[in-house]
């Protein structure tokens, strides 16, 4: 405790830093989850051995799927298969289906994209219409359009548990549809798992044209995902979400949605999306992606079984935590999906005591320069600040077991209490009740 | 141990947790965040509270292979660190920023929580050493008491902003530092392990005043004050934004027309809130040889007087009057001065020995609580110039701390010092 003290300590220094990385993937080996109890795979799950087999073969090749030449039609033809392969997992024709670098760079090029394009079709369309509760990826180029390039954003309030208000959205539409340039809204909240309503949102929408984006990260694989079945006009996917790489996704989009380009350059993708093809990435995305919706329907239910199991258990373990988002028997989340508030503990507490014990979770919530906020989406959803700030989200995956769920819940009884007591210490969550 | 490094993104917070990594502890880093918008602290490379900041303490701990967490104590910095330094600037006082981060931010909201959640210690970079030592008690017993010691390193020492913590809450700190003789070893040792921060320059100045423009920074928050300048004999001789923007021992800035009449530089004397009145004089005003403190602490194994039971023996040993020889240090890069201190339960004392009753301070402008501890002081050689009521004063022997005040007010004795000599003796 003393200088003295930390010098006389005669443990030999560990060195994490100079581990070796295993390189054991890269030679066919299945990807293992992280060590210890994995609880985050709505941050990020596990590749499936399948697409990482997938991803080695095709990098283990050289073709630019531009060049016309023999080695660009290799690369050009696992492109194709790919993209076949995306748009009949997701009920899409593969003409629908735009590659990009991931999630993040779909929701923009919807937001944007569409955004221009329809506001060149007419100079009024100028709102966007999105639900508060959308990720980050779609509220951050929307308002980024509103300070620069005119936009107006109307969010779309959520109820107790999450769910569009279609009312609202009605309303909005009834009122200013002549003005609106498109609407957002999530197949499923990536932090609390709400489904929403999406087919009434096109049914709303559809009368007066207007185009409607979902941003379908979660949901694939977790639940049924049928784009053209959905009516929506655009759809954002990820490949690291559902067992392939990161670093790649697609936007779905309808041939006759009026889409402009974010990316320029080479004209790849319809025009929309330049940029040299990721051969090897989008290869083992369609193959991730045709084993995720193969296996959904046993998946789903082991998983919802799971995180049924997880819901009783910590309620049992910490009777104190209050469980956001709809009831997970209603049907209305999704499967792998738990969320809880602690009152009086702050999330990044809740967070350290449990990576110490093993166990990986997530607030959901973005930080800021590293600084926790609040989730928004808890905001939206009516809770109070301090109790938003106590919040742990665990999403399970393809590799979860019992096993996981029972070293959280052993975990947790002193996690909670520490984490409450620096709490108090730091005066911050008092009031969270 | 479980130990948290606070880590600020400068090399020497990155070397104190990586030597409490090699030394066998489970580390934990945390950065503090301690402006909700960062945008208003200093950018670029400081060391401290920036952005880039953040990003290089995360650097840092990825290369040491432990854990990082950012921790939002802005309000708390702002309610306590910023709120002290406006309210004592307005009372004509001048505070020490660091001292007060310290006291309530590093050693208080961040050693509370880490203690709740479990660690045994807190890891930071200064530049000070920890001593445990054995002494003897008066009844032949034996105890270990903590000291904290200056660090080898002069130019670094950090001890006199550190002193206000206090022994019990030192108790749970750790300086990896403390040892190192010399900045350069610091950054050797950083660079030996591929710290990308080896090279960063080092902070200085004040984290949350931007280009270091403290007046500015008052002004701002304080709004406009324009009030008098006057000489000591109250004349008026210039105007100025805000008296609160002055400090006793100031010469620049004063904005004063003319020069004095005999044609001596002038310095700032006094600070008058309650008139809004700068007080300008010569420098000869500004030597002092006695000052009091308020809100006194003193460490471990020191045992001033007034003492209900002494259980045991130190090198301490103050007189039947409860003074003790030792050395004073009033600002962070300042020289120790010899002195006589002793300690004092009530802070009212502290004016009882040869201040004329109108020189006191009324006791309700610093809202001292009337059995709060307090400290003595008799400078015993050269007097001191430039002494500021809210400065930190920090009481020496050799390199060892002995405790730790706030400077409450700053005089010279009426009379020569000849008497305190003698009693000395």
């Amino acid at each position: 405790m003393t200088f003295v003290d930390l010098m006389t300590v005669t443990t030999p220094p560990p060195d994490p830093a100079r581990t070796p990385l295993t390189a054991s993937g890269a030679h066919g080996q299945p990807p293992r989850e992280p060590d210890g109890a994995y609880l985050d795979h709505a941050a990020t799950t596990p590749m499936s051995a399948a697409a990482l087999a997938a991803f080695v073969a095709e990098a283990q090749r050289t073709g630019n799927a531009s060049s016309l030449h023999s080695a660009g039609r290799t690369a050009r033809r696992a492109v194709e298969e790919a993209r076949e392969t995306l748009a009949k997992s997701l009920g899409a024709r593969p003409s629908e289906v735009i590659f990009t670098a991931g999630g993040t760079e779909s929701d923009n090029l919807a937001i944007k994209g569409i955004f221009w394009g329809r506001r060149a079709q007419d100079t009024r369309r100028c709102r966007i219409l999105v639900s508060a509760v959308e990720h980050h990826a779609v509220l951050d180029p929307a308002f980024w359009l509103a300070g620069h390039a005119g936009a107006e954003i109307v969010l779309l309030p959520v109820d107790g548990e999450g769910r569009l208000d279609l009312d609202a959205l009605r309303a909005e539409l009834a009122a200013h549809a002549d003005e609106t340039a498109l609407i957002s809204v999530m197949w499923a909240n990536n932090e609390v798992g709400t489904l929403q309503p999406i087919r009434d949102v096109v049914r709303a929408a559809r009368p007066y044209g207007i185009p409607v984006h979902t941003d379908a990260v979660q949901a694939v694989g977790q639940v049924d995902v049928d784009f053209t079945g959905s009516g929506v006009d655009a759809m954002t996917v990820s490949g690291h979400k559902l067992g392939g790489p990161v670093g790649v996704g697609a936007l779905l989009a309808r041939r006759d949605l009026a889409l402009d380009a974010v990316l320029h350059g080479g004209g790849q993708e319809r025009g929309v999306r330049s940029g040299t093809l990721d051969t090897a990435s989008i290869a083992a995305f369609g193959v991730a992606a045709r084993h995720a919706v193969e296996c959904l329907p046993q998946r789903a239910a082991r998983l919802a079984a799971l995180r049924d199991d997880l819901v009783t258990r910590v309620r049992v373990a910490a009777p104190s935590a209050v469980l956001r988002g709809p009831d997970p028997g209603s049907g209305d989340r999704l499967p792998g999906n738990a969320h809880f508030t602690f009152p009086g503990a702050e999330g990044d507490s809740l967070l350290y005591l449990l990576d110490s014990a093993g166990v990986q979770a997530s607030t959901g919530s973005a930080c800021q320069a590293g600084v926790p906020q609040p989730s928004h989406v808890l905001l939206a959803m009516g809770v109070p600040e301090a109790e938003a700030r106590g919040a742990l989200r665990f999403t399970l995956g393809a590799t979860s077991t019992e096993s996981d769920v029972d070293r959280l819940v052993a975990a947790l009884p002193q996690v909670v209490a520490r984490a409450q007591a620096a709490g108090l210490v730091s005066g911050r969550a008092i009031g969270g009740m | 141990m479980r130990v948290l490094a606070a880590m600020s993104g400068g090399v020497d917070s990155a070397v104190a947790a990586a030597l409490a990594v090699e030394a066998g502890h489970d580390v934990v880093g945390v950065h503090m965040a301690l402006s909700r918008n960062r945008d208003q602290f200093r950018t670029g490379s400081r060391g401290c509270c920036s952005i880039e900041d953040a990003g290089d303490a995360r650097r840092a701990a990825d290369v040491l292979g432990i854990p990082y967490y950012v921790w939002d104590l802005s309000e708390r910095f702002e309610d306590t660190v910023v709120a002290d330094f406006l309210s004592e600037y307005e009372a004509g006082r001048t505070p020490n920023p660091c001292v007060r981060c310290n006291e309530h931010i590093k050693f208080e909201a961040l050693l509370d929580k880490a203690t709740a959640l479990g660690f045994d210690a807190v890891a930071t970079g200064h530049y000070a050493q920890i001593v445990t030592r054995e002494v003897a008690l008066r009844d032949g017993g034996r105890r270990s008491v903590r000291e904290l010691h200056r660090s080898p390193n002069d130019a670094k020492d950090q001890s006199y902003v550190l002193a206000v913590a206090g022994p019990e809450r030192l108790a749970r700190a750790m300086f990896p530092l403390g040892g190192f003789a010399s900045k350069d070893e610091v950054r050797a040792e950083a660079a030996r392990r591929g710290l990308s921060v080896s090279a960063k320059p080092d902070s200085y100045d004040i984290c949350f005043v931007a280009d270091g423009d403290t007046r500015g920074f008052l002004q701002s928050r304080l709004g406009s004050r324009p009030g008098a300048v006057v000489d000591t004999d109250g004349e008026v001789v210039g105007e100025h934004d805000g008296a609160y923007a002055f400090t006793v021992g100031q010469r620049k800035g004063l904005g004063l027309g003319r020069p004095a009449a005999d044609g001596k530089a002038r310095y700032v004397v006094d600070v008058q809130p309650t008139t809004n009145t700068v007080v300008v004089g010569p420098a000869e005003l500004l030597s002092v040889d006695r000052i009091a403190g308020e809100k006194a602490l003193w460490f471990d194994g020191v045992l001033p007087a007034p003492v209900v039971e002494p259980v045991e023996t130190t090198d301490v040993v103050p007189d039947p009057d409860g003074w003790f020889d030792a050395e004073v240090q009033v600002r962070a890069h300042g020289a120790p001065v010899p002195a006589r201190v002793r300690s004092i339960a009530r802070a009212g004392d502290a004016y009882g020995d040869g201040v004329p009753e109108g020189e006191r301070p009324a006791s309700s402008a610093a809202g001292a609580d009337s059995s709060a501890p307090a400290m003595e002081i008799e400078l015993t050689g050269a007097p001191l110039r430039g002494v500021a009521p809210g400065q930190s004063v920090v009481v020496y022997r050799g390199t060892r701390v002995l405790g730790q005040a706030t400077v409450s007010r700053a005089w010279r004795a009426p009379a020569p010092a000849a008497t305190a000599m003698d009693r000395a003796r």
